[in-house]
């Protein structure tokens, strides 16, 4: 953004970072789109919770234990994501490989447990078709366990990007858009631990 | 290389994902303990609950998406305000709504 005046040798690189500072802030603004819709199914569970048509609700199904599993799990994959990201501002290639594989192991654990639980209340005759309450549930939680795992399919391009061609600008420049995407998903599932889980468990 | 570098400081230090990833953890455990003895009653858990994820969102939007109000970041933190406040009037209004006319209905 340098006046005229800049250093001209600087010219290029200033560009460059501009471009990459344009992709994160238009990736951060379609992730405020996708705040709204997540906002949308949160309204959605508001209003339909109660709605359990005489089956089961929240209190009888929830396992806080493996909630807080799958809350554990994703909380690290967080701050190991945020050391890929270090790594790669390092330019070290084997340390970003690393973390990000390390994350992908704890966001596969994290969906290993949410369709643990989906096909536990499936098969004992709770499935999204049984209540307003128990659709709601399934749309809210299976939206965010859809961006987790549509985030674990980005981290293998991305390691396979990293490890082919090292990291070019315009590959951290993705990693960037990855870690805000990642971190977005942490912050949603706050929301639909203490919301959903916590709420209905209490 | 030297772009990395000067960089740096706006994605975060290890020391800075740490404090985060700790202070994170004490507000999760703290609601996840209360409601799994059943500490209190049902109000303050609410409130122990609410206050927790609310505190906890601001410690992962200033530790681990560097959220601030600098000349470079502020635009994303003004889309952020943004969109809470549009979030706030979805949420909250559907529910205000909705709440009511059960309540009419029922009465």
């Amino acid at each position: 953004m340098g006046t005229h005046a800049a250093a001209h040798h600087d010219a290029h690189h200033e560009e460059h970072h501009d471009t990459g500072r344009m992709t994160t802030l238009g990736f951060w603004i379609y992730l405020m789109t996708d705040c709204i819709l997540f906002a949308s199914f949160f309204a959605t569970y508001a209003v339909l919770f109660m709605n359990t048509a005489g089956g089961v609700s929240g209190k009888d199904i929830f396992d806080l234990n493996l909630i807080a599993g799958g809350t554990a799990a994703l909380l690290l994959s967080s701050i190991t994501f945020g050391f890929a990201m270090i790594s790669a501002y390092k330019n070290n290639k084997g340390g970003t490989l690393l973390w990000l594989f390390v994350t992908f192991l704890f966001g596969l654990a994290f969906i290993g447990i949410e369709l643990y639980e989906f096909n536990h209340l499936i098969h004992a005759g709770n499935g999204p078709s049984s209540s307003a309450f128990l659709t709601a549930f399934f749309s809210l939680v299976g939206l965010h366990g859809l961006h987790v795992t549509a985030g674990l399919l980005w981290i293998i391009v991305l390691f396979i990007d990293i490890a082919k061609r090292g990291l070019k600008d315009r590959t951290v420049t993705r990693l960037s858009c990855l870690s805000l995407f990642w971190h977005f998903l942490d912050v949603i599932w706050i929301c639909v631990f203490s919301f959903v889980y916590l709420m209905g468990a209490m | 290389m030297s772009q990395h570098d000067h960089d740096a400081h706006s994605h975060g230090s290890v020391s800075s994902y740490v404090i985060g990833f700790v202070l994170s953890v004490i507000l999760t455990v703290i609601p996840f303990w209360a409601v799994m003895t059943s500490a209190y009653d049902r109000a303050t858990l609410f409130a122990i609950i609410v206050v927790t994820a609310v505190v906890q969102i601001f410690v992962h939007l200033k530790y681990f998406l560097h959220l601030n109000f600098s000349k470079e970041g502020k635009i994303d933190t003004l889309s952020f305000i943004f969109t809470a406040i549009v979030i706030v009037m979805v949420v909250a209004l559907s529910v205000w709504i909705i709440y009511e006319s059960v309540l009419m209905m029922m009465y």
